[in-house]
Parts: C-alpha cells; structure tokens; sequence
C-alpha cells in the first residue's frame, strides 16, 4: 500500500505529464456526458416547458413523478439499459452494449429527469409573469414555449450544467453498460474504481483530482453567467 | 377642447387620422361596437361585477373611471377575453371573443410586462407574431415611441415611463383595432404620463377605439370623451366627459370627484 503523499505527488506528475492513457480517459468522460447533456436538454427542456405551461389533469401526478425520478439510483438505469441493450434484449441486434454511445444513452436516461424537473421549475416562474401578457397578445402555444425557453436560456443552461455535473459523476450506470473496457469504455468514475480497488492509488487519485477540478469549472461557469445573466437583466 | 387642452395633439392627430383611412383603416368597423349583456363576474361567491351593461362604440376615448377595487381592472380583463364572465355575454361587432377577435384587441397592464430581451426585439417580437415584422417598421415604432436610443438595451433596464412606452408601443405594433389601457400611468411621473397620452391620443387619431382606465381625475378630464363610471362592480354611469365632470348623476361620482373616498 503506497503511502497517501507519495500518491498524491505521483497524481499531479500523471496530470502535469498529461499522460496519454489519463488523457483518454477524461477525453471519454467528457465525450459521453457532454452528449448525454445534449441528448437529454433536447428532450427535457421543451418536455419541462410544455408541462410548465400546460394545465391538464394529472398534471400534479406528472410533476410529483419527474422529481421523484431525479433521485433514480444510476444502477437501476445501468441495469435497464442493460437489460435493453442486451442480446436478449429488445434492442439487443443493434450490437451497443459496452459501447459508447450505450453509456450515452444510461446517462440521458439518468439525468433527463433532472432537467426535465428543473427548467420545469425555471420555466414556470418565467411563465407566471408572461402569461397574461401572452394570452393578451393570442401567442400560440409553440411559439410561447420557444420564447419561455429563450428568454430563460441563462438559467436553463445552468440546469443543463446540473445534469453534466450529475452524469460525469455517477459510476454505477457506465460500469454495468459500458464494462470499464480500456481504450474503449473507461471513463473517469469507473477508472477511480478500478484502479482503487487494484491499489493504484497513484491514477486514481490523479483522476479524482481532475474530476473535481471539472466540477469546479462547471460551477464557476454557472455562477459567472448568473451574474453576467443578472447584470444585462435577462434573468 | 380636448385638441386645445393638448397641443401636440393638434398637430399629430389630425395629419395620421388621414393617413390611416387611406391605409384602410378597417379596424374599427370590424371590432365595434362592442356590446356587453348583464355581464357578472363571481368569485367564491362573492360579486366582483354585478350586471354590467354596456355599448361601446367607436370614434371617442372611453375613460372608465371609479375607486380601487370597483372593478375596473376585472372588467377590462373580461372585455379583452382573458378571464371568462359568470353570466352574461360579451360582442364585438356582433361577433364573441374568439381568438380572431381577441387577436384584433390589445392590453397596456398597469405593470409592464415585458420580455427579457432587448428594446428592439421586444417590437420584433409582436410584429414577428403578426407576419409583418420589418426593421423599418420596427425602428419607426420605437421612434415613435421616442425609443430608439434605447433600442438595443435589455428591455429591463428602462426606466418606468420608458417600459411603459414599450408595452404601448409593442401594443400599438399590432395596430389593434381595440386597445385597452389598464391604469398606465399610475405610477409614472408628470412627463412620462403626458407622453403616454399623447401616444394614446395619437393612436385614437389613426382610428384605433381607446378604452382607458384611471383612478386619476385630472387625466380622466385630460383624455376622456365619454367616461364609464364603475362603482362596486356596477356601472354607475356611463355619459359623455362634459357632462360626467359638470353634472354627475349618481351619489357615488359626485362623492368620488368631490374627493370622498368611496367604500
Ligand atoms: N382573482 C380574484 N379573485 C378574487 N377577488 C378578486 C380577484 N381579482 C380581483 N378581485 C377583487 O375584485 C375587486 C375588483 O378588483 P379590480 O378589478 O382589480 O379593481 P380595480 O377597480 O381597482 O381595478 C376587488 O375587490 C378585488 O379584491
Ligand atoms: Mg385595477
């Protein structure tokens, strides 16, 4: 067992040498979760909007079930997409377990919820104050959504930021869909595992350092459109 | 009297009332009169507007006037079609509130509400809504408007008067045969009111019916040449300015214009 400050130094040499195998690893993060954020906003924003907007009955029921799934434990997603992705499974033939874009498509399926839930919320406040002029001005449905979405763009960004944040941080879905394959599936989370429970404590501590300098870029972003958000009065 | 009492309205108003008859100015016939039955509004049982009757018809500026919480607000709400009376009905030329008439009236609230974007595209926006968005047109609203320094600021960063002349002007974009103005300038100073009026007078010239609210005599005498007096949800009466300011009819005009407040 290596002592935690030899790690450590050894950590910031991988990182500083840009070692090519950590590159891969955290370019794969990036790839897969930046998609996934992609995959999921496209379906979540306009879904969250036109549950924001609309008054339908079971519309409560709908609003208690995307919150609730916001806490949908990321095995549970591995184990579906799984089960989905698998020979035996429905889409068995399209070959895409341990692939990339199965990790994509567990990471969506993760974080769409949360984005759905979010901009849901974001988009409601916006909605409050512009609905009686909307309905004054006869603006249809579809063009009040694009405009809500538009108009909320800073903070919807940030809630997209949120599912980033959320996807390149969860483990248990990528591990049992992507298989931790090296030079083909491993990504950061499933890497520290890995290489935690070997005893490389060296790498894995280099891409924990990585990860958390990722989340602190993320976070910084978000609160520097904030402000910049608030200074222009758009928010 | 009213052109005297104003004088930029001599000149503005008259020269576009022309041009908008030539431009076809249609508007009025298609909307007007508007003609309200035994309209009632309630809510949880209590009666918000109790048996409202009421023509409109075209050609004066229709102040409705009365105390806070007669009603104004509610009335204007249910003649634009944005809440739905308890009983009673509500025409346009003859026709109900449907969205083709809806889409032909437009609404200045007391508080602005404008989109969180740039002076410019606020305009755009209405005008993109209608099919007759141009750059031209917009930059000649906002000139109108006196705006046009400001065209590229976010919306949010005017000044009360200055959002207040937005919201008209985006209002006016849709050159609505109908516009309704719910207390506009009840928090606006002096010179920012003076501007909305004439505006609205402006607009009133180019053949657009004006049905306006305040709580404010002064501007009601300024503005009105009929006047709607509502009191506790009722019309109390409904005459021309001259008579209304010399002569009230009703208890409650009288208290109100003598500066009683009214309960
Ligand atoms: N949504 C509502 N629910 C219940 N009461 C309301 C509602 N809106 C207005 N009222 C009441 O109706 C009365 C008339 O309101 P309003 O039309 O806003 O008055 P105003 O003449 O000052 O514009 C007030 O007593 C107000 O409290
Ligand atoms: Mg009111």
């Amino acid at each position: 067992m290596q002592d935690f400050g030899d790690a450590f130094g050894l950590a910031f040499a991988l990182v500083l040498a840009r070692d090519g195998d950590l590159m891969e690893i955290i370019g794969l993060s990036l790839r897969v979760s930046l998609c996934a954020m992609l995959v999921s906003s496209a379906i979540a924003l306009p879904f969250g909007a036109l549950v924001a907007i609309s008054r339908f009955s079971g519309r409560g029921a709908v609003i208690v079930l995307m919150n609730a799934l916001m806490g949908l434990p990321p095995v549970v997603v591995g184990l579906l997409v799984y089960l989905l992705l698998s020979n035996a499974g429905p889409l068995g033939s399209l070959g895409l377990l341990y692939t990339p874009s199965a990790m994509i498509i567990a990471q969506s399926i993760l974080i769409t919820p949360i984005i759905a839930a979010l901009a849901r919320q974001v988009i409601e406040d916006l909605h409050v104050e512009y609905a009686e002029q909307f309905r004054s001005l006869c603006v249809p449905v579809r063009t009040a959504i694009g405009a809500l979405l538009w108009d909320a763009r800073y903070s919807l960004l940030t809630v997209a930021l949120a599912g980033f944040g959320r996807a390149i941080a969860e483990v248990g879905a990528v591990i049992i869909v992507g298989g931790n394959i090296n030079h083909l599936t491993r990504v950061m989370t499933t890497a520290i595992a890995l290489e935690t429970s070997k005893g490389d404590l060296a790498l894995a501590l280099a891409l924990g350092m990585v990860l958390l300098a990722i989340a602190l870029v993320v976070n910084a972003g978000v609160m520097a459109l904030r402000s910049t958000a608030t200074r222009v009065a758009y928010a | 009297m009213l052109s005297a009492s104003h004088p930029l309205h001599a000149t503005a108003g008259t020269g576009q009332a022309r041009e908008r008859t030539k431009a076809g100015g249609g508007a009025m016939e298609a909307l007007l009169p508007g003609e309200v039955h035994d309209l009632s509004l309630e809510v949880q049982g209590k009666r918000l507007i109790d048996g409202v009757n009421l023509r409109i018809t075209g050609g004066q500026i229709t102040v409705v006037m009365g105390p806070n919480g007669a009603g104004k607000s509610l009335l204007l709400r249910l003649l634009h079609g944005l809440i739905a009376p308890t009983t009673g009905d509500i025409s346009w030329a003859g026709r109900q509130l449907t969205e083709a008439v809806r889409s032909r009236q437009a609404m200045v609230f007391q508080r602005p509400v404008l989109l969180r974007r740039s002076v410019a595209a606020n305009v755009d926006f209405v005008l993109k809504l209608r099919g007759i968005g141009s750059a031209e047109r917009r930059d000649g609203i906002l000139e109108h408007a006196r705006l046009s320094e400001s065209a590229n600021q976010p919306a949010r960063l005017l000044s009360g008067g200055e959002q207040q002349r937005l919201a008209l002007a985006r209002a006016l974009a849709m050159e609505p045969g109908v516009l309704f103005l719910d207390e506009p300038t009840a928090s606006l100073d002096p010179a920012s009111t003076l501007l909305i009026e004439e505006m609205v007078r402006t607009a009133h010239g180019r053949g657009t019916k004006i049905i306006f609210v305040t709580h404010d005599i002064g501007q009601a005498r300024r503005l009105a040449d009929e006047v709607v007096f509502l009191h506790r949800g009722q019309v109390q009466e409904h005459t021309s300015a001259e008579e209304f300011f010399a002569a009230p009819n009703s208890d409650a005009a009288r208290d109100y214009l003598a500066g009683r407040i009214l309960l």
